[in-house]
């Protein structure tokens, strides 16, 4: 399917096969790669985070307006850093321990989050960044784009997490059989809350990313994005109620959103249709997911 | 978990339990007013009370809807979107023909259309509801956008806008339509056979099937009549706000999913009644109001709906947790 809307959007627009805008397309794929990955981890537990969109954005104008204020890049990715993993540890806390079903704990915590991005900014943007944030969008390390590098990189790490670690076996179980885990002695709830404050961290460093393709913080910057970080896991087989999921299944996800969203674009469709596509695409992902789940 | 709910449903004499929780939510309203009346002195006045229960009327037209579809342990997350689309699709009607009559079918034909294809989604295509009804909100909230392409559609009849913004004997129009169906939903879960197999199918759907309810059947129709009342709320927005654009329904799955949760019905399915919602409508508007009459930026909204879902779920839990033991 990957290759069909490669070559269809090819064929489409004459624009999309140059080396510019597959650059383009690699660019904006990582930012939604930070943010697909660690969603597969939390929905093979069974779970689900909905506030990551929220987190960003806020993260993202935590970030912003620590970096105007101090000048630095650094505080100000710390800062993001330290909100993300702090919304994640109350999601994950509020699951694990108050056992609130995932989709409502992180339904309640978008809303908190969402709020505080229009208070703190009181609807506005925050610019007047200094110059090393855009950078890191647009900088390269060894020819290599930043954010490609942020993005490899994070996939090698989720890699190693999930294939090569005790950490990782366990993630399946938690979705399809807690109750094995409890037999052998494992804390079943520490392990839940590591995994949404992976999510939660994972969102702060995206905001890094985010900050600098805008140049600025947006209060409603990527607001909806954990739509198209459940539909690439979806896309890519992850699902929902198995334990099962595949992150280069992730990866081949993001990019399909990438050269949708693009192919879109420059067939001019509006980005509300695209939207609709992607929920459409979603839905008809989880109905062959429940076939193939029927034929085994 | 749901097996334990069963049982003590069948040995308590169930209305006298729903008796008492929603005596403790009247108390919470009334403690909530006495505070709002001490900190505002415009609270306590006709116009201010009339205009809660307004507000408190377009909440619970959309939350009583989704109560049905949480009794039988589902989620529908595209409420919001639904009364979005439906609504600019009304509009559109209303505008191109003039009769209110047709855009009340428009929009009560849509918004039951999206529920039936989030109950087929569900059954049928057996995904489960809160990623189907999620996916559906997008793909709703991007048709919308493109269906308006950034245009607002104003200005109807008088008669149609009586619906949201009239007055019949001093009272707004939509509190009436409110009570009437508050019983209506009371009567249909309470006194009927198909509101009884709703709670049946929640508590306990192993139980529900082996006793030869049409699961799939009910489900659909829980879908269908939470998207037909997300399309009546749409006909009270249009009427109220004279017009409609793209993002009419953006913000309100929130405060509707909060509407049921604060009322007492449970995530898990089997508890809860259609009462407990309106309560729960009141509480979140008087809080909403509150902040308004204290003159706190309305950005604080979402913060505070958002608080307001995760403690209400949390003691639903600790409750829960507690009558098991017990």
């Amino acid at each position: 399917m990957f290759v069909l809307l490669a070559l269809f959007f090819a064929v489409m627009s004459p624009s999309f096969l140059t080396a510019g805008n597959l650059t383009n397309i690699l660019l904006q794929s990582s930012i939604l790669l930070l943010l697909a990955l660690p969603m597969t981890l939390i929905i093979m537990t069974e779970g689900l985070d909905l506030s990551m969109g929220g987190v960003l954005t806020l993260a993202s104008i935590l970030l912003a307006q620590v970096a105007v204020a101090t000048g630095s890049l650094w505080l100000g990715l710390g800062a993001a850093l330290a909100l993300g993993l702090a919304f994640g540890i109350l999601n994950g806390a509020l699951i694990a321990h108050a056992g609130i079903p995932p989709f409502v704990t992180t339904l309640g915590t978008l809303g908190i989050a969402q709020g505080l991005c229009l208070i703190v900014t009181d609807g506005q943007s925050v610019v007047g960044l200094p110059r090393s944030v855009p950078e890191m969008y647009s900088g390269t390390l060894a020819l290599i784009p930043i954010p490609i590098l942020l993005g490899v990189a994070t996939y090698l790490a989720m890699h190693v997490l999930l294939y090569h670690t005790r950490f990782g076996t366990y993630i399946p179980a938690l979705g399809g059989n807690r109750e094995a885990l409890q037999h052998v002695g494992i804390n079943d709830r520490r392990l839940l809350i590591a995994i949404y404050a992976l999510g939660g961290l994972m969102a702060g460093l995206d905001a890094l990313l985010l900050t600098a393709r805008m140049n600025a913080g947006h209060p409603t910057a990527a607001i909806g994005m954990e739509f198209d970080a459940i539909a690439a896991a979806a896309v890519g087989g992850t699902q929902f109620e198995r334990g099962n999921g595949w992150l280069f299944g992730t990866l081949i996800g993001v990019l399909a959103i990438g050269i949708l969203r693009n192919g879109l674009n420059l067939l001019a469709v509006p980005s509300s249709a695209q939207v609709a596509c992607i929920g459409l695409l979603v839905i008809l992902a989880l109905f062959v997911d429940v076939l193939r789940g029927e034929q085994t | 978990m749901s097996g334990a709910t069963t049982l003590a449903d069948e040995t308590r004499p169930g209305a006298s339990q729903d008796l008492i929780a929603a005596g403790g939510r009247i108390a919470v309203v009334v403690l909530i007013g006495i505070a709002l009346s001490l900190v505002s002195q415009s609270f306590l006045t006709a116009n201010n009370l009339l205009n809660v229960l307004r507000q408190a009327s377009l909440t619970f037209f959309m939350a009583s809807g989704l109560t049905l579809v949480i009794l039988t342990a589902k989620i529908d997350l595209s409420v919001g979107a639904n009364v979005g689309l439906s609504a600019c699709l009304a509009a559109a009607a209303i505008k191109a023909t003039g009769s209110p009559a047709l855009g009340v079918l428009v929009a009560i034909g849509t918004g039951s259309l999206i529920g039936l294809a989030n109950g087929l989604c569900v059954q049928a295509l057996r995904i489960p509801s809160f990623i189907a009804t999620y996916g559906m909100l997008w793909v709703l909230q991007g048709f919308t956008y493109y269906y308006m392409g950034g245009e607002t559609i104003h200005g109807f009849p008088p008669g149609f806008r009586a619906l949201g913004s009239g007055y019949a004997f001093g009272i707004p129009i939509p509190v009436y339509l409110m009570v009437v169906f508050l019983v209506i939903g009371g009567f249909f879960t309470r006194r009927t056979t198909w509101g009884q197999e709703i709670y049946a199918i929640g508590a306990n759907p192993e139980a529900a099937r082996l006793s030869g309810i049409p699961i799939n059947r009910r489900i659909l129709l829980v879908f269908i009549l939470s998207g037909g009342m997300a399309g009546l709320a749409s006909l009270i927005f249009l009427a109220r706000l004279n017009s409609a654009e793209g993002d009419i329904g953006e913000t309100l799955t929130l405060p509707t999913i909060a509407a049921v949760l604060i009322g007492g019905t449970s995530l898990f399915g089997g508890v809860g009644t259609v009462f407990g919602t309106f309560i729960g409508a009141l509480i979140l508007t008087l809080i909403l109001n509150g902040l308004n009459l204290l003159a706190i930026n309305a950005n604080w909204q979402p913060l505070v709906t958002g608080l307001m879902i995760l403690l209400a779920v949390f003691i639903d839990m600790k409750v829960r947790a507690r009558s098991e033991v017990g």
